[in-house]
């Protein structure tokens, strides 16, 4: 594919140079240029009145013997034996694709000691189990993650994977797709499959979340994504659905260049906030470390998690790992609460795709107000409280 | 110690807006900055050298301006720098940068240790590492938020998980991201600047770094991007009125009805 400007037709009307999300564009000798930052992404072509602009497909490079890859995969991610939530989500959209492509769905399910959930993938939508299970597999390992997953995937060929966008979907997915010189698409919210041609429509935030991208890979295979926590949907658990479970050998072949020593787990008895339904956050607008246990009372009587801005992780009123936003986690929870924060875009970028949220904020111009579903002008301290109340009277 | 670091230069994307009227992004005057988890990387690698000795190189790929994020990071201490540029490197995707860094990354040859940022935060893939580790047949390491220690070929480090961190041991060379938690970047220095100010920064293209042409730039990746669109404006916004009492008690009425207090 390639972009162009038809010098002809171009009225240096600049209309392109602002469309393009990437600034690609410049004005040279009075006509719009296309520089080599260019993504092809095609923006300016749909913006340009003049029709000055066009895209050309050029002969695709050879591809590979597409037809040769079939079935959708899931890498169903477990921890210390327990099959992460997310697994369950993406047996759900995976289940969709497969049935829309009338292929089957496959789980990749690795770990120590799990042979018993098996099933329960099975249960949530697979038809199929590849399952390694071997003690020098109890710890996450980026190397034999992904040996066992590229070699399974070089023998079956599947035509689409997706993994979860955590941890350890996001450290070990990449060298998969490194190994089998594919695409991987990171962090999508949504996916759509075409029945006919088998190409994956994924689509992601990207620039903090100010725009979105659809991307494809249509002369690869396997087509790679790793989605987000919370925004597929897990199909409901059926005990009477049948599949297979195909127990794949593993043998480590000589030494593992890296190993776990131990593993601490911090959060403790408070949920990971990408998993939670329900958050509560708090910045800098507390005050305190002491103030901040309102934003745990709140979170406590809702039976949600703990989150909070940079600015309130950077007083140090609360560990990194509940930091929302660009340099912190991204969640989507059903519920955000948020309490005395400004709503800088860097944090906004964390949590707006939360499907409720609440400001509560003392400042009627905070910029988290254009973001938020119902806003309260007022103190948090005062605030909060009253809610806190009139949730316990209200439960009675 | 000979450390690589990876650094992108990127748009502030705090910076960028979106024009309501004809849903675009608004560039104009956004400044250009370092991936701020590349400021970290960098932090760390100098921090490694000053403990154990050897040089610090910071590569880029990108157009002819990125040699500005260079200059940046040779202020703030870094020995030596590359720039990967070529028309032939234009519209990469992760795959594609991956390969034409660790092209570059195999030019340079002495490295005990690659750093490099979790993400970018123009594109957040958090792909570029890990793909760059492969391609290179070296082991990787993501989300570093402390290096506890180095001796000899093996390093011990902090990895941030979703639930807490695992201490790992991996042998080196290695590639490594970093998070925010690891350090505190310094400013640059006033000799840091002036060396930037006079240096003239390497660029090397496809043939110096012995890429395959077909393997880089939009030629080389394997995903294409269809299509740009913004996020559709969120639904009904309500600032509730009345008392704050009043308010309360709305907005707790609200999340009843639709089932949050249960
Ligand atoms: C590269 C980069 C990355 C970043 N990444 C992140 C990130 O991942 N996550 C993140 O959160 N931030 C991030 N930031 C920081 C971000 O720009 C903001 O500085 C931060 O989010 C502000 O936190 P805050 O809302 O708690 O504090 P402030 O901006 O100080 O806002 C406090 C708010 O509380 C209100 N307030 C004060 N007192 C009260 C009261 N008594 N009652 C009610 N309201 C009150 C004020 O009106 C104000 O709106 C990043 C910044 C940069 C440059
Ligand atoms: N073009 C590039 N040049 C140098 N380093 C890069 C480039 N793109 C990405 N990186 C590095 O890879 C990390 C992850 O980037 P990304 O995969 O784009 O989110 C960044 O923090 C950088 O350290």
């Amino acid at each position: 594919m390639s972009v162009r400007v038809i010098s002809d037709k171009c009225t240096a009307c600049e209309t392109c140079v602002t469309a393009c999300p990437f600034g690609a564009i410049e004005m040279r000798d009075g006509k719009a240029f296309i520089t080599e930052v260019c993504t092809m992404c095609g923006s300016c072509v749909e913006v340009c009145e003049f029709k000055a602009i066009e895209r050309m497909e050029e002969a695709a490079t050879p591809a590979a013997d597409l037809s040769a890859y079939k079935g959708v995969w899931v890498f169903a991610e477990q921890h210390k034996g327990d099959v992460a939530s997310v697994a369950l989500e993406l047996l759900g959209e995976g289940r969709k694709l497969a049935d829309k492509r009338k292929t089957k769905l496959s789980a990749v399910f690795i770990g120590h000691n799990i042979k018993s959930k098996a099933k329960d993938l099975i249960a949530h939508g697979a038809d199929l189990v590849y399952l390694a299970d071997d003690p020098a597999l109890k710890d996450f390992n980026d190397d034999s993650y992904a040996a066992i997953l590229t070699t399974l995937a070089r023998k079956h060929k599947p035509e689409i994977i997706l993994a979860g966008a955590t941890a350890i979907g996001r450290s070990f997915f990449p060298k998969v797709a490194s190994s089998l010189y594919t695409g991987l698409t990171a962090d999508c919210t949504v996916l759509d499959i075409d029945a006919e041609t088998g190409h994956l429509h994924q689509t992601r935030p990207a620039f903090g979340g100010n725009i979105l991208a659809t991307i494809m890979t249509p002369n690869h295979r396997p087509q790679m994504a790793t989605v987000r926590h919370k925004v597929m949907k897990p199909a409901p658990r059926e005990d009477s659905r049948i599949g297979d479970i195909i127990e794949i050998p593993y043998t480590q072949s000589g030494d593992l260049r890296t190993r776990v020593i131990r593993t601490i787990e911090e959060l403790g008895e408070t949920v990971n906030i990408c998993e939670a339904d329900i958050i509560v956050a708090g910045g800098r607008g507390l005050g305190s470390a002491k103030n901040f246990q309102l934003i745990e009372e709140l979170a406590k009587v809702l039976g949600g998690a703990v989150a909070a801005t940079r600015g309130a992780v950077d007083e140090g009123w609360i560990p990194y790992p509940h930091q929302v936003g660009q340099t912190g986690k991204t969640v989507c929870p059903k519920l955000y609460i948020a309490c005395g924060i400004s709503g800088a875009i860097q944090h906004v970028a964390g949590m707006q795709s939360s499907d409720v949220i609440v400001a509560i904020n003392k400042d009627p111009d905070a910029p988290i107000f254009n973001v938020a579903t119902y806003g309260i002008v007022g103190d948090v301290h005062e605030v909060v409280p009253i809610m806190i109340k009139k949730i316990r009277e209200m439960r009675g | 110690m000979n450390i690589i670091v990876l650094v992108k230069q990127v748009p502030d994307t705090s910076e960028v807006k979106i024009n309501r009227e004809t849903n675009t992004l608004i560039r104009d005057g956004v400044p250009s900055i370092i991936n701020p988890f590349d400021m970290y990387a960098i932090e760390e690698a100098l921090r490694l050298r000053e403990k154990h000795g050897g040089k610090v190189t910071a590569i880029t790929m990108g157009p002819p301006q990125a040699a500005e994020a260079l200059k940046e990071a040779v202020s703030l201490g870094v020995d030596d720098v590359v720039l990967l540029s070529d028309r032939a490197f234009a519209g990469a995707d992760t795959w594609a940068t991956s390969y034409t860094i660790s092209q570059g990354i195999k030019k340079i040859a002495e490295y005990d240790l690659v750093i490099a940022g979790k993400q970018a935060i123009d594109g957040d893939t958090a792909q570029v590492g890990p793909e760059t580790a492969d391609m290179l047949g070296i082991p990787f390491v993501a989300y570093i938020r402390k290096i506890e220690h180095v001796e000899g070929n093996k390093m011990t480090a902090e990895r941030l998980m979703d639930e807490g961190y695992d201490v790992v041991e991996t042998s080196l060379p290695a590639l490594i991201t970093v998070v925010k938690e690891i350090n505190q970047p310094r400013v640059p220095s006033l000799k840091g600047k002036m060396r930037a100010k006079n240096l003239k920064v390497t660029a090397w293209n496809a043939k110096d770094i012995g890429a395959d042409e077909n393997k880089c730039g939009l030629k080389g990746s394997p995903t294409k991007v269809v299509k740009i669109f913004p996020p559709a404006p969120r639904g009904r916004r309500e600032i509730l009125t009345g008392s704050m009492e009043n308010q309360i008690t709305t907005c707790v009425k609200k999340l009843k009805e639709q089932s949050f207090i249960i």
